[in-house]
């Protein structure tokens, strides 16, 4: 697994309008960070199914958080401003937060968006890659994140615990 | 008929594109001979007006060309399918529409 094997700690500013640091997930027994943002033709077409997640399993304490760190200067699509109206436009039930030093997705090593990483109660990452096999919802056939979810809340490892992101390159500063 | 193909490596969305567009031209019968280019840099895509990856022109026309408006960059480029849903490639539909005007 090419990612870091524990959670990074972060305190960063959400589309809500309040920072959100590691620590107020703690209760979470899932927490899940998706490295994301709002420009990605990837983002968009898996976006859905991942608030489907977070509406699914909060009920049994799941926290989906997507992080955005893309270097806003050069793709001004994703700006926090950007940001708060895409959240706001597509509903997002989870928080989303933003990154705007990058540190979060250097810790993580992340490379893609969206890219998944989840964590059990110890907060060990126990799954790292895609949300899934096909950006058509129609055509996925592994479930890789809703596995590891359900994996993480059985105090299991799931069945696939790294897989290849798919999707737009973060955009780093130069 | 002049066909480009410009496209940008960091997004991984064109081999699927390409796929699309040889697919279209074979079920249409016509013999087109793709001039592929690869963008490296932002200068480029400033010169070459290209606001993503990957960027298909018929005759200097984009295939999309609300798309083609949108500011020059090395990203990955938001198509929209027929129902609205977004993709990282343009529809067949917006293919065989360009290809055939």
């Amino acid at each position: 697994m090419s990612a870091i094997a524990t959670t990074p700690t972060f305190d960063l500013p959400g589309v809500d309008g309040r920072n959100h640091s590691l620590e107020a997930y703690a209760d979470a027994p899932v927490l899940v960070l998706v490295q994301s943002c709002n420009h990605c033709p990837y983002v968009l077409a898996w976006e859905g199914r991942i608030n489907d997640f977070q509406r699914e399993y909060r009920d049994r304490g799941v926290r989906i958080v997507a992080i955005s760190s893309n270097d806003a200067e050069a793709y001004p699509a994703d700006s926090f401003e950007a940001m708060v109206e895409h959240a706001r436009g597509a509903g997002y039930e989870f928080d989303y937060l933003y990154d705007e030093s990058q540190d979060v997705a250097r810790a993580l090593g992340a490379e893609r968006t969206p890219e998944a990483f989840v964590y059990d109660a110890d907060r060990r990452l126990v799954y790292h890659g895609a949300v899934d096999d096909s950006r058509e919802e129609e055509g996925v056939s592994a479930h890789y994140l809703r596995d590891a979810i359900e994996a993480a809340l059985a105090g299991e490892a799931p069945p696939v615990a790294d897989t290849p992101p798919v999707g737009c390159t973060v955009k780093w500063r130069s | 008929m002049r066909v480009e193909f410009l496209f940008w490596a960091g997004c991984p969305s064109h081999p699927e594109a390409r796929e699309l567009l040889d697919d279209v031209l074979a079920a249409r019968e016509l013999d087109v001979e793709v001039e592929m280019r690869e963008i490296f840099t932002r200068e480029e895509a400033v010169e070459l007006s290209f606001p993503g990856s990957p960027t298909i022109r018929v005759d200097g026309r984009d295939v999309d060309p609300e798309g083609a408006a949108l500011p020059p960059a090395l990203t990955c480029r938001v198509y929209r399918l027929p129902d609205g849903r977004p993709s990282p490639v343009p529809s067949r539909q917006q293919l065989e529409e360009a290809l055939l005007s």
